[in-house]
């Protein structure tokens, strides 16, 4: 078996009144894609935000290479090497393209290798190379989605964490941007992926986690999920 | 003759209009970040040249550290007005951060007729060289014109190569439209803020202390008129656009002096144009010369 390396363990996330994370438990193995699965407000965009350290009203362990990061803030988090592309991709509309990537490199000293990494995302995403000068908010939805990616992977994480990257993307997208994250994991990174598009996100999972309302109602094996019956109903649309 | 008369209100909107840009970029940076309009900038350039003044006259400092000291005090006092009074309401309505500013404001001012006296001081300690006055044909321009012209574009384009050249400006820049997520670069939004404020507030100072060499007269007041004025120039400009607030700084000391230099018998009425410019641009353009904020996305 390969080490975990973030763990989650009781993690509840408050909103006011409202519990949205009701104490679930979640592995990231070293080079896995894992994913979470779920409906809108199943507490998914909560879950990676709490690791990432925007939501701060929290509850629960998160252990990040053995050490617990749950106090920690986002600056720290992103330096200690977990990257997120957020929700709605969060791009800088008024930066340029370039400087939406170098943004995502801030807080690099390695400056020969930040060159080499946003060579390497250009060549992941050619299309972004095309663009550079361009301002962000210039960008079509899909664009900007692969700007996202790119900015996080900028960061160098060690686990990339994306927050529905198919979201309002083309079919024709959804595949090149879910080819590009296979790419990612073959390069050693580890991912960490939150989709409501069950299906894709599943077939190309090695684990995952199917969260209701707050909680974790059912896990296993990428391709185990994929063809329990539940999942196929619930989330694929399949009548059983 | 009309000609001359034209150069030398060119030169003194220049002057002006310089003046009027260093202080604008202060209130158009803060505003980009944060949606605040910081009332409390006028004051902080006024504490600035005083800082400047007693460094000079209470502790024997020569004029170039006093002057110096002084902007390096106000870029502090900018420094520890956002930690005390804004940044504990970063995430509150913005009305609350907006009357905090103009609490501060007024904190400011009253405080300065405590410690300093309600009495203008006179500001004679710059070197007597800059009151030599040029003579070029029918040109007369006195040396502090060189001088403030020289230090404005210098710190101008110092602005503009911070903003558009350095990483810390480009963080400035993404953390106007996106805090949250310019914290999830590994960026301190914390510092990137506080750096903000020490930067406007020490143009402010710079240009209080120009001011105050051309206009020698430092009070606990001398702050609201230049403050107000930058404030009109940042919104002509477009507030948040700091190439905006250059434009709008020059057209707004440009249009005083030459409405000025051509009418005379209208000059009582000088500030009107100010705020008359102002009336018309925000009728038919309600965002400003360059438009940085169209619209406000929920």
């Amino acid at each position: 078996m390969s080490d975990v390396l973030l763990e989650i363990k009781k993690l509840n996330v408050f909103y006011g009144a409202i519990h949205a994370v009701k104490g679930i438990d979640i592995d990231v193995k070293k080079g896995e894609i894992t994913t979470l699965i779920g409906a809108n407000g199943a507490g998914k965009t909560s879950t990676l935000n709490s690791i990432v350290g925007l939501v701060r009203n929290k509850k629960g362990n998160i252990i990040y290479k053995g050490k617990e990061v749950s106090h920690l803030k986002p600056d720290a988090i992103v330096k200690s090497g977990i990257a997120l592309a957020p929700e709605g991709r969060r791009i800088f509309p008024n930066l340029t393209v370039e400087e939406n990537l170098q943004m995502g490199a801030f807080f690099r000293k390695d400056v020969a290798e930040v060159k080499r990494d946003l060579k390497w995302v250009l060549e992941l995403f050619p299309r972004l190379k095309e663009r550079l000068k361009q301002m962000g908010g210039t960008l079509s939805g899909g664009e900007q989605q692969m700007l996202a990616i790119a900015r996080a992977l900028m960061a160098n994480p060690q686990i990339l964490m994306m927050d529905e990257p198919s979201l309002g993307l083309a079919p024709l997208l959804v595949k090149e941007v879910f080819g590009v994250i296979k790419r990612v994991k073959r390069e050693g990174k580890t991912v960490l992926l939150v989709e409501q598009n069950a299906a894709a996100a599943l077939s190309i999972a090695d684990y995952g986690y199917v969260l209701e309302t707050g909680n974790i109602v059912l896990k296993g094996k990428g391709k185990e999920l994929l063809a329990n019956d539940e999942v196929r109903r619930a989330y694929l649309g399949v009548t059983v | 003759m009309w000609l001359t008369d034209f150069a030398q209100n060119l030169i003194n909107g220049t002057l002006l209009g310089g003046l009027y840009a260093l202080i604008a970029i202060g209130y158009t940076m803060v505003y980009g970040i944060l949606r605040l309009i910081n009332f409390a900038h006028g004051d902080i350039l006024m504490w600035g040249v005083y800082f400047a003044l007693y460094a000079v006259v209470a502790f024997g400092m020569p004029w170039w550290l006093g002057f110096l000291v002084g902007i390096a005090l106000a870029g502090f006092l900018g420094f520890g007005i956002e930690k005390i009074a804004y940044r504990p309401l970063r995430n509150a309505p913005r009305i609350s951060s907006l009357i905090t500013a103009i609490g501060m404001s007024f904190f400011l001012e009253s405080l300065a007729v405590v410690v300093f006296g309600g009495i203008p001081k006179s500001f004679n300690i710059y070197p007597k060289f800059f009151n030599h006055t040029l003579i070029f044909g029918h040109l007369r321009i006195q040396t502090l014109t060189f001088f403030i012209l020289g230090i404005t574009f210098l710190l101008l384009l110092g602005v503009l190569w911070l903003l558009y050249r350095t990483k810390t400006g480009t963080a400035m820049r993404a953390i106007a439209t996106d805090i949250p997520t310019t914290s999830l670069m590994g960026a301190n939004v914390d510092r990137i803020i506080s750096l903000t404020f020490i930067i406007g507030s020490m143009l402010a100072a710079t240009s209080g202390i120009m001011w105050a060499m051309r206009y020698p007269q430092v009070q606990p007041y001398m702050g609201f008129v230049p403050g107000m004025k930058a404030f009109v120039a940042a919104v002509i400009g477009g507030i948040g656009s700091v190439p905006g607030a250059l434009v709008g700084g020059f057209l707004l000391g440009m249009t005083e002096i030459l409405v000025v230099g051509f009418f005379p018998n209208l000059a009582g009425y000088r500030d009107v144009f100010a705020y008359v410019i102002l009336i018309v641009l925000l009728m038919f353009r309600p965002t400003g010369i360059f438009t940085v904020y169209s619209e406000q996305k929920v």
